[in-house]
């Protein structure tokens, strides 16, 4: 019982947990995509580099003043959500009205912005971030050992998923927002400062990215193309899920995680396409993405 | 009409004298892009898809290339040929899917697509991963002319060029390029009206794919080299850019803006990273002030319908 066809269980369990770790921050990117695209009618390209901008920002404060995780958990989602509203109040706001298409070309000019000053200032190699003396060690489960740092970015990305889900289907902002996405006008002439809230819809969608940089901080290396790598997966990832649904994009991000990690184990050779690849199936036969509605 | 064939003469004229003035090598890589560009632009420009995973047609077609004239040993004419016909394949098969979404989405799967070829060029063999293809040999045209000098050469790649223009020229102002045209007015409306819209735009996708790929071959043999870059999603922003630049929907904006971000790459290759925060700011720039590009807004202040 501790090979799982020909593969140690050790092994195993080992590539599916880094699946599902992956599969974890794709959720929480694709969730802010989603949230985004939903209100703005926006693909935001420099989701991706705000993800990279979050981890540079955590290594900066625990390397250059000190700060820990912990305070970096709370004030980096803070620090580039209100990036993400300068952004949304001086530059996305103008595009209003027109073709999506140029949503999608200036967040590209900001993500290459971005990731330009980042590796200006710190060249292509990573950074490492170390982790915080709880996290050190892993439990043992008698089948594997998990990290404990695995353990807690899986548990914390997931109530952080379902958080958002609860407040955007169950809440009367969340009423607001989805009302906001289907007729704005209407909503504006009910009184809801509509402006706002687009500018609060971004702020949120990135610092949801934010805090996935600095979650992922000391699990990957922080390097200024942290972001470009895994950007392009989450819009597959996007692609196949549809980005009609919040719940949607979170199981679909967790699956393909999961996925990816089995394909490691079993054929390592295509786990850098197996996204793809899915993507390709899932456009064949629900080119609207398994949770999506043409919109 | 007649001034746009007074515009034709006076650049083949251009041409011509240009490898006299400016260095071959650099017109070479200029000539390359902008038939690159003006590939992706009959995509953006005259059909209205965005395409952001131009480079796997440019780059797979330079790894072709490359290999049919080095490893194969085939005359430069039968590379490029082979080079641009698998671009085109590529297209029938990524077109067929990326039809299936439109708007955003249509740009979100081609650069899904793309780093998939991008990742199957990383571990393909016939590619040398991070070295790439390199000396690949020009070898002789028709086994006759000798491309070893490099004006000789820089001639093939413009007369390459002139044709690939005058192709889309031909194409946009053929009844084709005018349903064309109207899917990217009015999609429903064309739809409406009989038209089979997305075979017309799978058989665009596939004409810009195979032309984009004329480009990349005919780099590939020009530079003797074929690289990772070559089919990396920053070289699908950057035809974006060149386009946006020169102007969208324009016959003569793409080249210029592939002139203008290749020179800018030239001489500010030094500044390494910069380059990348200079492109994002014109990237920026273009978006939010100058949406109709270079081209674009000097037709529009003459009043003229491009």
């Amino acid at each position: 019982m501790s090979d799982i066809f020909g593969v140690p269980i050790q092994a195993f369990m080992g590539q599916l947990m880094l699946g599902l770790v992956n599969g974890c921050f794709y959720a929480m990117l694709s969730l802010g995509l989603a949230v985004i695209f939903g209100m703005l009618n926006i693909v935001n390209f420099a989701h991706g580099a705000l993800y990279m901008v979050g981890a540079f920002l955590a290594w900066m404060l625990l390397n250059l003043v000190g700060v820990n995780y912990w305070v970096s958990l709370l004030l980096v989602p803070l620090a580039v959500g209100a990036l993400g509203a300068l952004i949304e109040k001086t530059m996305l706001r103008w595009l209003h009205g027109l073709d999506h298409l140029y949503g999608l070309l200036l967040t590209f000019g900001l993500a290459l912005i971005i990731e330009g000053i980042f590796r200006e200032a710190y060249g292509s190699s990573g950074q490492p971030y170390d982790l915080p003396q709880v996290f050190k060690g892993s439990f043992d489960l008698g089948f594997m050992f998990l990290p404990k740092y695995r353990a807690w970015v899986v548990i914390a990305s997931l109530v952080v998923c379902l958080a958002t889900w609860f407040v955007i289907e169950k809440t009367k902002l969340g009423a607001y927002l989805r009302a906001g996405t289907e007729n704005p006008n209407l909503v504006k002439a009910f009184g809801i400062n509509v402006p706002l809230m687009v500018t609060l819809t971004y702020a949120f969608g990135v610092g949801l990215a934010g805090l996935a940089g600095v979650m992922a901080a000391p699990i990957y290396q922080v390097s200024p193309l942290m972001g470009s790598n895994i950007i392009i997966i989450v819009f597959a990832v996007v692609v196949i899920g549809g980005m009609g649904s919040i719940l949607g994009s979170i199981v679909t991000g967790l699956a393909l995680g999961l996925i990816e990690g089995l394909t490691k184990v079993f054929y390592a050779e295509i786990s850098t396409t197996v996204v793809f690849i899915i993507m390709a199936i899932v456009l064949m036969f629900r080119p609207a993405g398994l949770f999506g509605r043409e919109k | 009409m007649n001034r746009t064939w007074l515009v034709f003469v006076v650049l083949a004229l251009a041409g011509l004298v240009a490898p006299f003035v400016g260095y071959p090598i650099f017109l070479m890589k200029v000539l390359c892009f902008a038939l690159f560009a003006s590939a992706f632009n009959l995509l953006i420009g005259f059909t209205g898809l965005l395409s952001f995973g131009h480079a796997m047609f440019f780059g797979f077609a330079a790894y072709v290339s490359g290999h049919a004239a080095k490893v194969w040993g085939l005359t430069p004419e039968v590379a490029i040929l082979l080079g641009t016909l698998s671009a085109g394949a590529l297209g029938v098969v990524s077109g067929w899917l990326a039809v299936r979404r439109q708007g955003i989405y249509f740009a979100m799967v081609t650069l899904a697509l793309a780093q998939m070829v991008y990742f199957i060029c990383v571990q393909a063999p016939f590619t040398y991963a991070e070295d790439g293809i390199q000396s690949i040999p020009r070898g002789k045209l028709l086994g006759v002319v000798d491309l070893a000098n490099d004006r000789v050469m820089y001639y093939l790649v413009f007369a390459v060029f002139m044709a690939g223009l005058l192709g889309i020229y031909r194409i946009i102002h053929s009844p084709f390029g005018q349903i064309l045209k109207s899917i990217r007015e009015n999609e429903a409306r064309a739809l409406s009206l009989g038209y089979d819209v997305d075979r017309y735009k799978h058989l665009a996708f596939v004409l810009s794919a195979s032309l984009a790929g004329l480009a990349g071959a005919t780099k590939s043999l020009a530079f003797g080299l074929a690289t990772l870059t070559d089919v990396s999603w920053q070289m699908s922003g950057e035809v974006v850019l060149m386009t946006l630049l020169g102007g969208m929907g324009t016959i003569l904006g793409p080249a210029l803006g592939a002139t203008i971000v290749v020179t800018m790459q030239n001489y500010l290759s030094s500044l390494g990273s910069m380059v990348t925060i200079i492109m994002g700011v014109t990237f920026v720039a273009c978006v939010l002030l100058f949406r109709r590009g270079i081209v674009g807004e000097i037709q529009f202040r003459l009043g003229r319908k491009a």
